[in-house]
């Protein structure tokens, strides 16, 4: 139970305040990498000023996006089946809702503190794949089918290595509680060095690049957009979506990218701990807390440099083919990554 | 793994691009707020200079796509000397060009044997009407403000051809 809202708040006011919490927790990084990333970075590594009218440097341009997404007409196919295309977008934005339910943000701050954090985030992220499949499917499009079921063969086959590679962090930190992996790499040392915690992008690495591009994949972003390919099947799964509900889509699209970066540096970055040694703290009880307001924003910083990495990524790269996709999942990734836990397996054991 | 390398250089190419644009400024134009100048002999809108038509009819011949229209009567003008027959003189009634069909091909200014049809380098004549883009005689002929001076031939190029 949180230190900060347990005290004397009833449950109703600490319910009501953890869903204001989530909806800010995926809000926040979706509009922050939606303006900043996908509006002025692309733009710029285009050699263009992207939108310069809306608000200062175009700031008010998100605002300008969703009014006109509302306005849109919202339309059903006439062929498609109507409840659950309706519900498909929702499924998708739930699951990163779900997603971000673990995801702790401070020694107190969090929203639940789940012993089997790491399995249960693995979960609800395939239930988005379940979203994206009943949109391609209820559609009654040609597109979107096939932009349905090439996103559920890539979501599933990039599910496993991103599995697998988690695999790695829980090993080596002993725990599945992700507020346990953060301590853990924050108390943890270096050859006996503590000045800087032991975080897993260090001992992890090729879990690391293993987990985001399995990330990069599970979103969909470029080099892995083969489902929502444009040129080929007008946005996939997206094509018969307007208005509101292809707003819902693209929010997902982003919170996602947003919560996943979250859980990414939570795995391998340290999440919101600064190294423990730093302010002679021991465990968790002993952590001073102003960090319940100084985390969340180490997280925030950290989640920024991911999801820039992740759309930097995305605007450099050109399409994988199919095959290549599925051949680089199975071949390279699976395999690294069962070596990956072979490696840490036998140095934890070792050591 | 050979191709780790030219993927990393292909994230340097983006950072770059972002470092100038960020630095530099960007390689496009912000078009409302600032214009880039048009080329030379950029084909931006015709303008007609009424008195050098005859209404021989050449253009409206030649255009592809059949968007200029030319209405005209003979009237007699005046003897040059004194004692002389009056001349005929061809006067245009109208002279319109539909810019909603014209495709900018030029053969009307190229074909016109008096010089009365030119290219102007203005862009901006868009309309909420389709049916304003059809420009009259009088628009035609305030085009003509805005035509720039030839420009100068090339070097040699009035030694080619017969005198």
């Amino acid at each position: 139970m949180s230190a900060l809202l347990a005290a004397d708040l009833p449950y109703w006011v600490q319910s009501l305040l953890r869903v204001l919490g989530g909806v800010v927790a995926v809000l926040l990084p979706a509009g922050a990498i939606v303006y900043l990333f996908l509006f002025k970075m692309m733009s710029f590594m285009q050699s263009r000023l992207g939108p310069m009218e809306a608000g200062p440097y175009g700031s008010m341009q998100l605002f300008a996006e969703v009014g006109k997404w509302l306005q849109k007409e919202d339309i059903t196919p006439e062929r498609a089946d109507r409840v659950i295309f309706k519900i498909a977008p929702l499924v998708v934005l739930a699951s990163t809702f779900l997603l971000v339910a673990v995801v702790p943000f401070g020694p107190d701050a969090w929203f639940t503190n789940f012993e089997a954090g790491v399995f249960y985030m693995l979960a609800v992220s395939s239930v988005s794949v379940l979203g994206i499949l009943i949109a391609g499917w209820s559609s009654a499009n040609k597109y979107s089918l096939l932009g349905g079921l090439r996103a559920a063969g890539q979501l599933i086959a990039y599910e496993l290595p991103m599995v697998l590679a988690v695999i790695g962090v829980i090993i080596q930190a002993g725990t599945m509680n992700l507020q346990g992996i953060v301590l853990a790499q924050n108390t943890g040392e270096m050859f006996g060095w503590n000045g800087l915690g032991n975080p897993y992008i260090l001992t992890q690495f090729t879990g690391f690049i293993i987990f985001m591009i399995a990330v990069q994949a599970e979103l969909t972003q470029t080099p892995f957009d083969m489902p929502i390919a444009e040129s080929e099947l007008v946005s996939g799964y997206m094509t018969e979506y307007s208005g509101f509900r292809f707003l819902t889509f693209f929010i997902a699209e982003f919170a996602t990218a947003g919560v996943f970066s979250f859980i990414a540096s939570v795995l391998f970055l340290g999440g919101w701990g600064v190294p423990f040694a730093w302010f002679g703290w021991t465990d968790i009880d002993s952590v001073d807390n102003w960090m319940n307001v100084v985390g969340p924003l180490i997280m925030f910083g950290k989640m920024m440099l991911l999801s820039f990495v992740i759309m930097w990524v995305r605007f450099s790269y050109p399409r994988f083919r199919e095959d290549q996709l599925q051949r680089f999942a199975w071949k390279v990734l699976v395999p690294v990554s069962l070596v990956n836990i072979m490696v840490t397996a036998i140095l934890k054991v070792a050591l | 793994m050979p191709k780790i390398p030219g993927l990393l250089k292909g994230l340097g190419v983006t950072l770059n691009t972002l470092k100038r644009t960020a630095l530099d400024g960007a390689n496009t134009v912000q078009y409302p707020h600032e214009k880039e100048a048009p080329p030379l002999r950029a084909r931006g809108v015709i303008a007609l200079h009424e008195d050098n038509c005859t209404s021989c009819m050449l253009c409206v011949r030649s255009c592809p796509d059949w968007c200029i229209y030319i209405e005209g009567h003979k009237e007699l003008a005046p003897p040059r000397r004194a004692g002389g027959k009056p001349r005929q003189v061809n006067k245009l009634d109208r002279f319109d060009i539909d810019y909603a069909l014209c495709m900018y091909c030029g053969i009307c200014v190229e074909v016109c044997p008096f010089d009365a049809l030119f290219w102007s380098p203005e862009y901006e004549y868009s309309e909420p009407n389709l049916a304003d883009l059809l420009h009259d005689k009088v628009k035609l002929g305030e085009w003509m403000a805005t035509v720039p001076e030839a420009p100068a031939y090339e070097v040699g190029a009035e030694k080619k051809g017969k005198k």
